[in-house]
């Protein structure tokens, strides 16, 4: 009984522990806050917010947090009015959602040059009725096709420009023992999300899934969404790796298999370059380490210079945030935010900043090749479409990557898709 | 968690009433205090969420059954959720009771190398189930994992990604977590045998086998009722590995009850239909522990020491 009671004892010094760090967590007043990412081009960002902590008389606390954990934490702390005093988005429905419940404030006093500095297309995007709500705080993210020079050399065949390209170099690959034309990370599921999006707009423009955004009853059902899904299957036949259901894209496995040689081509976000660059140096410096856009599709309505992507990821300040706090949000946004500094280090480590400056300074940088392709992308793109899990509403998202995976998995037919995706507008 | 903590302080407070000796009820203030908090109170507002519709950012509103009457009647995966939280549990109870029994008997012994041995098994319930969901994903990748280094053809190369093998390998990992501390608690029972009980069986000429099932088996029955409450309702709330390994897919194959609250409340943003399945939960996991307690007998639990 004796050591019940030590137990017990014990157990109510740790549960009185808890709740004083709790009290100590909301003790954080009149300091303003932002929550990041973890890895990636985050540390710059970390590093930057840092500097301006330096240099300026009221000063950020910076917590980073892992990309899903984060996902889910700062819906719950804006819902229950604990934000950070800058929340960060990737816009579409998520910030659509904070507008709509009046959780984040209009930033068009306070965004300085910014607006005549980012690209209109990236720009648009933090716009919510002719507001600003949100501002773009680090690099562009256009989807690329990655390729290895190597695996095509070998079997005599050259970067596709068209669909029907791939189609033929899909075909010389087939009979290929070890290996296979795409690269993908279908047991991530994001990762073939890329293709659904490129494939619907080759086919029908950016106009079919601008439907399903502006909640158009029956958008989904659509003839280009289901070209993309019904080639996907196929591609899952014949075209996607073996066991692509089992690659995983947290470990960088499909980028290993491009690394390798296993897979010709990999359709990945931008920051996958920077990924090889520092975990396959050994392909990165062979001079087999190709990238390009996506083909076109010849009798697709699509505009060919349409680029699929996170246009960045946005700043919005909250409404809970006391004035003080909101006043160094607007000052580091206005005054800090892509400052030269800044801008160098993101340049040097293979990110674009989504400005029309930078041209410029790209050359001579160690990524200028591919930092100049990214631009032309960006620059030239007819529209940029934002990642459709970001772009659906909050309530969409899981079914849509439910589905997704039960395409993948064989497990659902084109048409059931789009019935059930309707179903959840 | 929560059906476990209740299912302690049940026992315990059972005990004090009958015999009302020991220290006084001030003493498990504290005790008291601490679950009322943390326990009573949240699984109160669970019950009322379970009630209101919310997306976690707008203001919740009651809908009275509505998402009762969904989630239990227009959604039929939670019957396949809670036919697959049967399976992970029955099947991680079929896995773990026997290996740990037989690692614990032979923890217990005195064989050489036993104590390095023992170190060795332990190691899995040290380690951060993160970081053991992660090593396995690499050990499972279809192209640089363990298929891959082995020379047998035979192994699959979807580990993770096979809908008809995934809800075993989750049985295994989890299992491989697991073993270490049941196993401890079967050394520490075995340890706790009067030795002159085996001599007598000994003398009378038993074997090991028979020695196994006529002394060691009947002696550590509670240690056995205390390990299977432990594994069946840790089993039937567990999350952590199954959601780093595989969240719930493919095909939502090991989707289990907790996984699926969880990716309906924090992901489909859906918190009163995850209420729903966590009011469910609580519900199933409290009637188990007090079934196992009733079926026991754990009630009339008493030392069988040697001269106690």
């Amino acid at each position: 009984m004796s050591r019940r009671s030590i137990l017990q004892t014990g157990t109510a010094s740790v549960a009185a522990a808890s709740l004083l760090a709790l009290t100590a967590c909301g003790g954080s007043e009149e300091q303003a806050e932002a929550w990041i990412l973890t890895g990636g081009g985050w540390d710059a960002i970390a590093d930057d917010l840092e500097r301006f902590n330096e240099s300026s008389e009221s000063t950020i606390d910076v917590e980073a947090i892992e990309n899903d954990a984060y996902k889910q934490q700062i819906r719950t702390a804006v819902g229950s009015g604990d934000a950070p005093t800058m929340i960060m988005s990737w816009t579409g429905g998520a910030l659509l959602e904070y507008v709509n419940e009046e959780r984040v404030v209009p930033l068009d006093d306070h965004v300085g040059e910014l607006e005549q500095r980012v690209h209109d297309s990236v720009w648009q995007n933090g716009v919510v009725e002719d507001s600003v709500y949100a501002v773009p705080l680090n690099d562009v993210q256009p989807v690329v096709l990655y390729y290895n020079q190597d695996v095509l050399d070998e079997h005599g065949l050259s970067v596709p420009e068209t669909w029907s390209d791939m189609e033929s170099i899909i075909d010389t690959l087939e009979g290929v023992e070890d290996v296979d034309a795409l690269s993908v990370a279908g047991g991530s599921v994001w990762p073939a999300l890329m293709w659904l999006q490129y494939l619907t707009d080759r086919h029908g423009g950016e106009e079919v899934f601008s439907a399903v955004v502006e909640g158009e009853e029956g958008a989904w059902d659509n003839e280009s969404i289901i070209y993309a899904l019904e080639t996907m299957q196929e591609l899952g036949e014949s075209g996607f790796i073996d066991n692509y259901n089992a690659v995983d894209a947290a470990q960088n496995e499909d980028a290993q298999l491009l690394a390798d040689g296993r897979a010709a081509f990999l359709l990945q976000g931008s920051w996958v370059y920077a990924t090889i660059n520092m975990d396959f140096p050994e392909f990165a410096d062979s001079g087999s380490f190709g990238f390009t856009t996506f083909p076109e599709l010849e009798e697709g309505e699509g505009d060919p210079s349409n680029v699929v992507g996170n246009p960045a990821n946005f700043w919005s300040v909250s409404s809970d945030a006391s004035e003080a706090e909101q006043e160094t949000a607007f000052n580091y946004i206005s005054e800090h935010l892509y400052n030269d500094e800044a801008v160098d280090d993101m340049l040097n480590s293979g990110s674009l900043p989504p400005l029309n400056d930078v041209e410029d300074k790209i050359a001579g940088t160690d990524a200028e090749e591919f930092l100049t392709m990214a631009d032309d992308m960006v620059a030239n793109a007819n529209h940029f479409q934002l990642s459709w899990d970001q772009a659906v509403s909050p309530s969409e998202e899981q079914p849509l990557m439910d589905n997704l995976a039960a395409i993948l998995q064989g497990n659902m037919t084109p048409q059931e898709f789009v019935e059930d995706m309707n179903s959840q507008q | 968690m929560t059906a476990t903590a209740s299912s302690d302080t049940s026992v315990g407070g059972k005990a004090t009433g009958q015999r009302r000796q020991g220290p006084s009820f001030l003493m498990a203030l504290p005790a008291v205090l601490f679950f009322g908090f943390f326990a009573l109170i949240p699984l109160g507002g669970v019950l009322a969420i379970s009630f209101m519709e919310w997306n976690v950012l707008g203001s919740p509103s009651w809908v009275g059954l509505d998402n009762w009457d969904a989630v239990l009647t227009d959604r039929p995966f939670t019957w396949r959720a809670l036919g697959l939280t049967v399976i992970f549990v029955v099947g991680s109870y079929l896995f773990q009771a026997p290996v740990a029994l037989l690692l614990g008997v032979f923890m217990a012994g005195q064989q050489r190398y036993r104590a390095l041995l023992s170190v060795l098994y332990f190691l899995p319930l040290l380690f951060s189930s993160v970081a053991v969901g992660l090593t396995f994903q690499s050990l499972f990748s279809p192209y640089y994992g363990i298929s891959s280094a082995l020379p047998f053809e035979w192994l699959p190369h979807d580990w993770l990604a096979n809908p008809d093998i995934v809800m075993y390998v989750m049985i295994f990992v989890v299992g491989w977590c697991f073993v270490p501390f049941h196993a401890l608690l079967y050394q520490a029972g075995v340890r706790q045998i009067p030795t002159d009980m085996f001599e007598a069986a000994t003398i009378d000429g038993a074997g090991r086998v028979r020695t196994f099932f006529s002394i060691t088996l009947p002696q550590l029955r509670y240690t056995i009722i205390t390990s299977s409450t432990l594994m069946l309702v840790g089993s039937l709330t567990y999350f952590d590995l199954i959601f780093v390994l595989t969240g719930g897919q493919p095909q939502d194959s090991v989707r289990i009850l907790p996984l699926d609250m969880y990716i309906t409340g924090f992901s489909a943003n859906n918190l009163g239909y995850a209420s729903v399945i966590a009011v469910i939960l609580v519900a199933i996991g409290l009637s188990m522990s007090l079934l196992l307690n009733k079926l026991s007998g754990s009630t009339k639990m008493e030392s069988d020491k040697a001269g106690a």
